[in-house]
């Protein structure tokens, strides 16, 4: 049952990011990246990850691919024109690629291979022992505490820098000035007059 | 019995294609930042799945600072983007060259 899910995990996930790289319309290769961050967070279920894979879901699938497709839509972009370089870089990029690939997999069976310390197998939440959130928690508000603040603050720039750059300020625009709503008094904005029949009052 | 070598393949070729993806689409840089978040995500997943297979969780920590960071850079990356195609009307990264670099 594990092995059948792992393959249909590993299968989906590489194959929804073979399409977001390869289709040509934008939004449907965000709405692939989607599907690879939905797969990819099934596969670290399957390992016991359970609270990687819901932030997973959440930040990567709630936030950064909305924003991704907000900012899509958002553009008014002529995307034929971005892709006129593609099929002259195909034959180099897939010729690179192989070449990594066949790297990382060697590298992969020279490690397994053993010699640097065979890893141990041991999958899955462990019985008896804290959950995994458990687990994660107490490692990060004690051990690593600083650590997860630098990220706070790493957060935070990031907000602010993203707010600050897209913020205009545009002209013709009525805005609040709270000091003069302050400072206004009711005898400079009021008068009394009593005028006579029929003659009306100047203003 | 499912391995940590089925992970590593999985995340290398996760990555392969984020490298790809970036070679591809040179000049569209909304799917370049989209195939840097694909080579983020299998960081991510070597991280949880030596995390698991070595019995250590300082890796799902990391791989949190690295979603953290994933996001930081998605944020400012599309502030950069909206911002340039106000000034040109276009996404090209081809002809990005107004500082001289």
């Amino acid at each position: 049952m594990q092995i059948f899910a792992f393959y249909l995990f590993a299968s989906i996930v590489i194959a929804s990011a073979a399409f977001c790289i390869f289709v040509r319309n934008p939004v449907h290769s965000v709405l692939w990246l989607i599907l690879a961050f939905f797969n990819a967070a099934g596969l670290m279920l399957l390992v016991g990850a359970e609270f990687i894979a819901a932030l997973l879901v959440i930040v990567y699938v709630g936030a950064v691919a909305v924003l991704f497709l907000f900012v899509v839509m958002m553009l008014d972009i002529d995307f034929a024109e971005l892709r006129a370089g593609f099929m002259k870089n195909l034959p180099l990029g897939l010729l690179l690629a192989l070449v990594l690939m066949a790297e990382i997999i060697f590298g992969i069976g020279a490690w397994s291979a053993g010699g640097m310390g065979e890893a141990t197998a041991v999958v899955g939440p462990q019985a008896g022992g804290p959950s995994n959130i458990e687990a994660l928690g107490t490692l990060l508000y004690t051990k690593y505490v600083f650590l997860f603040e630098a990220a706070g603050l790493v957060l935070l720039v990031a907000m602010v820098g993203a707010i600050v750059l897209t913020n205009r300020k545009r002209g013709g625009v009525r805005v609040q000035n709270i000091q003069s709503q302050v400072r206004r008094q009711p005898e400079d904005a009021t008068r009394n007059e009593q005028p006579e029949v029929g003659k009306g009052v100047e203003l | 019995m499912i391995g940590i070598e089925h992970y590593l393949v999985v995340s290398s070729i996760l990555f392969v294609m984020g490298m790809l993806g970036i070679f591809l689409n040179r000049k569209n840089i909304i799917i370049i930042l989209m195939a840097i978040e694909l080579i983020l995500l299998s960081v991510n997943l070597n991280l949880v799945a030596f995390s698991a297979f070595l019995g250590d969780m300082t890796g799902q920590i990391f791989a949190m600072f690295v979603l953290t960071v994933a996001a930081g850079e998605a944020a400012i990356g599309l502030a950069i983007l909206v911002i340039y195609f106000r000034q040109r009307g276009t996404i090209a990264v081809d002809d990005v060259n107004r500082m001289k670099g």
